[in-house]
């Protein structure tokens, strides 16, 4: 059974027990370090291939980012034999029910959304976590449109706007569509960035 | 006590679930779908073992005045060590039971076994208490999830049964609290018999 309590042993045991823990701990992070970051990119390069048309380039390896109304989001270029065919911005917004809620968004080269997908959120099971659903009405209703076009708003129609919410989760839904703007605004400072260059 | 009336004990006389009424956070959190409760449950039973086996390899030589601090640490480390091996590996089910992975270190179950059974007993029986218990929370969870699924969201194990949006409330904390509510009930009626 359990020994007696000195204040050396009480010490030496913790100290032992501490040691060996995280010794361990280290070596398996060093083992799993690279997994893990493969994980990472796979899903990254998962997400930009779903969004943006065929390409021949390495997205993630060109990535860079954008400023646009004081919110930071990432943008991976994809090209096809160096013509750009289109651009995977992940950009995300806080104003989701359960917190950030961010997306890669899929842009053609004329601003036109070819394609979203959810990179992470924190919403309601069963509520809000339908924005996962890759083939739900809600999600597909942005395909083909582009926010310049005057004749779609993007809002949802309860904000006057041109989009169906989902069903008791607004919140996400306009948290969705804020990130789509985000992106959007992330997407023309590209063009201007860009245009500044060639000038 | 045999070796299999171990594991057993663990799943119907001690369900930590539905008998002992340990370790409610997660069972309330992760069970909105069935996949998602077993996958908690495997990785609770996981931790279960490997703690059960340590700590009763180590309790012989840990002064009693320190022992909680050190299963703590043991416990902690297994459950670090599980994440980085989800992480790396399986990052999908890492990405669904996120936020729960880390609180298995406060699982009261994980410290009430270690302190009930594997500072107690051989290495080979607290392996075997772990798998039962785990077992037991592992069936328990999947039930739960289940019957959420199934009522909330009109699916079985992720596949849709039929058009339509189910009962909400079941997918979201108070169904859990029904579900789990009846699920003891029946649970325990049957047991009595």
């Amino acid at each position: 059974m359990a020994r007696e309590s000195t204040l050396t042993n009480m010490v030496v045991t913790l100290f032992a027990v501490c040691l060996v823990s995280a010794a361990l701990l280290g070596g398996l992070y060093a083992l799993t370090a690279e997994p893990i970051a493969a994980a990472q990119t796979a899903k990254i390069n998962t997400a930009i291939g779903g969004v943006v048309p065929a390409f021949d380039n390495a997205p993630s390896a060109e990535k860079f980012t954008v400023e646009a109304n004081g919110k930071t989001s990432t943008v991976y270029p994809a090209t096809k034999g160096g013509e750009a065919v289109g651009y995977a911005i992940e950009a995300s917004s806080s104003a989701g029910f359960g917190g950030n809620i961010t997306l890669m968004v899929g842009f053609l080269p004329d601003g036109t959304i070819h394609g979203t997908s959810v990179i992470s959120h924190a919403e309601t099971p069963g509520l809000g976590a339908k924005i996962s659903d890759s083939g739900s009405h809600f999600v597909t209703q942005f395909q083909g449109k582009n926010p310049a076009d005057p004749n779609f708003k993007f809002a949802v129609k309860k904000d006057g706007g041109s989009f169906d919410a989902i069903t008791a989760s607004t919140i996400t839904s306009r948290a969705y569509i804020d990130v789509l703007n985000n992106a959007y605004n992330a997407f023309l400072n590209i063009n201007k960035s860009e245009e500044a260059q060639q000038n | 006590m045999s070796k299999l009336s171990l594991i057993t004990k663990g799943i119907i006389k001690e369900n930590p679930t539905f008998v002992l009424v340990l370790g409610m956070c997660p069972t309330l959190g992760t069970t909105t779908s069935a996949i998602n409760g077993l996958g908690m449950g495997l990785a609770t039973t996981f931790v279960l073992i490997l703690s059960n086996m340590v700590i009763s390899a180590i309790a012989s030589l840990i002064p009693s005045k320190v022992k909680i601090p050190c299963y703590i640490v043991v416990i902690a480390s297994l459950v670090t060590v599980l994440q980085f091996v989800m992480q790396a590996y399986v990052p999908s089910l890492y990405e669904t039971l996120g936020l729960f992975i880390p609180l298995i270190v406060v699982n009261c179950i994980v410290l009430g076994r270690a302190e009930a059974f594997a500072c107690k007993n051989s290495v080979i029986d607290s392996a075997l208490d772990g798998i039962g218990i785990g077992l037991g929370f592992s069936i328990a969870l999947t039930a739960i999830g289940f019957v959420r699924e199934l009522l909330g969201g009109l699916s079985v194990f992720g596949n849709k049964l039929c058009d339509g949006d189910g009962m909400l409330a079941f997918v979201l904390a108070p169904g859990a609290f029904l579900v789990l509510g009846y699920l003891m009930v029946l649970f325990n009626k049957a047991k009595a018999k």
